[in-house]
């Protein structure tokens, strides 16, 4: 991705979303001003083709990446998904930030409290229905945006044809990007406060155990970056369910085992609600657990595996599913 | 902070070397059980490796000056990927071809290259490395092999232990002090050197020491008054300290460290396959799988970080921190599954397979640099230290 492009986004979400926002927003504030700085930046059309003022980009991994970075209080990510979709299938996008979800799994809704709208995958077509029309219960907690799904929606606004595997992967690859993002993020903010915070006469980051810890975070940063780009490969929103088997998996250990290391290190100070590294590791949880969790995606590509037969060698069914030419 | 990996695909010329590759190995490996194959890069079969020489699949990324294919990372990205994917046994060549040549291609001298290149390609000149001795592991600079300069060249006096195939090797690439240690931080890497050490010229004593799975690859060396022709250091007196740091740095950055166990993984689906998988089976195959993909597009990002020439150093020992640990959960994993299936009756050539696995997977966090050091190096691309 041209990193003018990237920088660019950047700025808008420093500008619309600082951690001072994100904050207020799971307080319970009004959006609608960071929204419609968003929206005005034209990034939320990013995914749609040149010729309908967008950039023509598939997935963009660096665009979800680095949201994921900024720990975004709202979808701005599903939102792009959802214009895009709604692009294809000739049906005007509503203002406002949209959710995404898929009726047969993934009924948790990260912002579902937030969204305006929900693009729903009914497993026959996808349906776009106000929020307000949407049985949909806010889950309480401090700097809680999801809300649960408990029943089906009322009328449509629009129907359109979903895609060949359905919503729920592309929803899946969305969160492993992000937490892609936001795992990297935590490392930065972990390396950074190991190397000033001094215990025992020096900084905790020259003691080796701590140093172990560091390295095992950025190892599983740097396979999450990489399995998330699995998802994202190919250039259209067309993700297959293997790919994204790949990246919800393992983006999600690395959330779960960053987040635990990270706090470690920071110690008492991390679960202040003050301390940002909260806002980054509630969200990697919440992406971990939506759009089906690690156990629900190793089910799925364990049963395709299953299914290829033992006569193909593991090394050829992995180089398939990585977008490598067929074995 | 370090580079991100990016995601590469491979070149569709370098993606043709694997069917005939292919071909050549099921060949030669028909019918052998998987308990031997997965020993792959532990087994030693010279026929394999003069065959594999000969159809050019060895020194793959050597100039063809030296013998060698002339290619480019990827294409020993694929043929190494062929190669551990079926567990072929690979050990008689496996330490020339990734470490000794590309350490005489980057630091020996033209007349070196021309002698031993060539017959590494081939796939009947064998080394092994020098390294560890028995008060010297992860602290490598505190050995105390010596070579000492005499009027004809080098005489060489110690002790070399854990040395992976020396009984089957033709030389080895000792690292032994030539000088004193430097005053100061960083001082007692100063005054090492490499050498080239024939094992068969007298003095030298070679005895394997039988491991635990009852196989012989690993050896205790002697040197007692070798003497070495002046044209045995390997690159400068006393850098052999950036010497080996160089070579330990090819050791982490293939694919090697992510495929040791396989062969185990696959006949475990085998067994799923005959007896049937239930949910748990199935996610443990999913999981396995998807941390495969991604430590294989990891791995395929570093060679892309070689292939253009950079020294992804840290990087590598990512992916093997990574590799290893995969490599071990898998026995641990499969084992677990299959103990909590007990009216499950399991083939006895998977019994064997799995034991033996398990038996070795320590070793895969300790050859080439244990874990500990790996993150102490990962620490220092963190900057902390």
């Amino acid at each position: 991705m041209d990193p003018l492009f990237l920088d660019m986004f950047g700025r808008v979400l420093d500008d619309a979303l600082p951690a001072e926002v994100t904050r207020a927003i799971g307080d319970g504030a009004p959006f609608d001003e960071s929204w419609a700085a968003v929206a005005a930046s034209g990034f939320l059309d990013a995914l749609l083709p040149e010729a309908a003022g967008g950039a023509g980009l598939g997935m963009p991994f660096g665009l979800f990446f680095r949201l994921g970075e900024q720990a975004a209080a709202l979808p701005v990510a599903e939102t792009m998904v959802a214009r895009a979709l709604l692009h294809a299938g000739g049906v005007a996008a509503p203002d406002g930030p949209v959710a995404l979800a898929d009726l047969t799994n993934g009924r948790f809704l990260p912002y579902g409290a937030v969204a305006r709208h929900l693009l729903v995958d009914t497993g026959g077509v996808l349906q776009l229905l106000p929020m307000a029309a949407v049985d949909a219960r806010r889950v309480a907690g401090a700097g809680s945006t999801a809300a649960q799904l408990v029943g089906p929606g009322g009328a449509p606004v629009a129907e359109l044809a979903r895609p060949v595997d359905g919503l729920l992967p592309v929803v899946a690859v969305l969160y492993a990007a992000q937490m892609a993002g936001a795992v990297q993020r935590v490392l930065e903010m972990t390396v950074a406060y190991a190397g000033t915070r001094r215990q025992f006469g020096k900084p905790i980051g020259r003691q080796q155990a701590v140093q172990q810890n560091l390295a095992v975070m950025a190892e599983e940063a740097m396979l999450a970056a990489i399995a998330a780009q699995v998802g994202c490969a190919g250039d259209s929103l067309r993700i297959g369910r293997e790919a994204a088997a790949v990246a919800k998996t393992v983006a999600g250990r690395a959330a779960g085992r960053v987040a635990a290391l990270a706090h470690a290190v920071f110690g008492a100070i991390g679960i202040s609600a003050e301390h940002a590294l909260q806002l980054y590791t509630r969200r990697l949880r919440q992406w971990a657990f939506a759009a089906g969790g690690a156990g629900y995606w190793s089910g799925v590509l364990g049963a395709d595996r299953l299914a290829q037969g033992a006569g193909l060698l593991s090394v050829d069914y992995v180089r398939r599913v990585a977008g490598g030419p067929a074995a | 902070m370090l580079k991100r990996l990016g995601y590469h695909a491979i070149p569709p010329e370098d993606e043709a070397l694997r069917a005939p590759l292919r071909a050549l190995l099921a060949e030669h490996m028909a019918g052998r059980p998987a308990d031997l194959r997965a020993r792959s890069w532990m087994g030693h079969d010279a026929e394999l490796s003069r065959k594999l020489g000969r159809a050019g699949y060895i020194g793959l990324t050597f100039p063809k000056r030296y013998g060698g294919g002339g290619r480019s990372a990827f294409a020993r990205f694929v043929v190494v990927e062929e190669l551990l994917a079926v567990g072929a046994p690979v050990a008689a060549h496996w330490i020339a071809d990734r470490q000794s040549g590309p350490l005489l291609l980057n630091f020996g001298t033209e007349a070196q290259k021309e002698r031993y290149l060539p017959g590494i390609a081939r796939g009947v000149t064998y080394f092994c490395i020098g390294m560890s001795e028995p008060d010297s592991g992860s602290d490598l600079a505190s050995i105390r092999t010596r070579a000492g300069r005499t009027a004809d060249g080098w005489r060489l006096d110690g002790q070399k232990i854990w040395t992976t195939g020396a009984q089957h090797a033709d030389f080895m690439i000792a690292l032994a002090r030539t000088g004193e240690a430097g005053e100061g931080k960083g001082g007692r890497h100063e005054g090492l050197s490499q050498l080239i050490v024939d094992l068969r010229a007298p003095g030298v004593t070679v005895r394997p020491i039988p491991d635990l799975a009852g196989d012989e690859h690993f050896c205790e060396v002697f040197f007692d008054g070798v003497r070495l022709a002046p044209d045995a250091l390997v690159g400068t007196e006393g850098a052999g300290w950036a010497q080996v740091t160089a070579e330990l740095a090819f050791e982490r950055s293939g694919p090697e460290r992510i495929y040791s166990s396989v062969v185990l993984l696959d006949a475990w689906i085998g067994h799923l396959a005959r007896n049937g998988a239930d949910a748990e089976a199935t996610r443990l195959v999913g999981a396995l799988t998807a941390e495969l993909t991604a430590l294989r597009m990891a791995s395929l990002a570093v060679t892309a970080l070689l292939a253009a020439g950079e020294k992804p150093a840290t990087e590598a020992s990512l992916v093997k921190d990574l590799g290893t640990s995969f490599e071990q959960d898998v026995p641990a994993r499969i084992g677990d599954y299959l103990a909590a299936h007990p009216d499950e009756p399991v083939e006895e050539e998977l019994l064997r397979t799995l034991f033996y696995l398990s038996a070795v997977v320590p070793s895969f966090s300790l050859r080439g640099g244990t874990r500990e050091i790996l993150r102490g190096i990962i620490a220092r691309g963190l900057g902390l230290r």
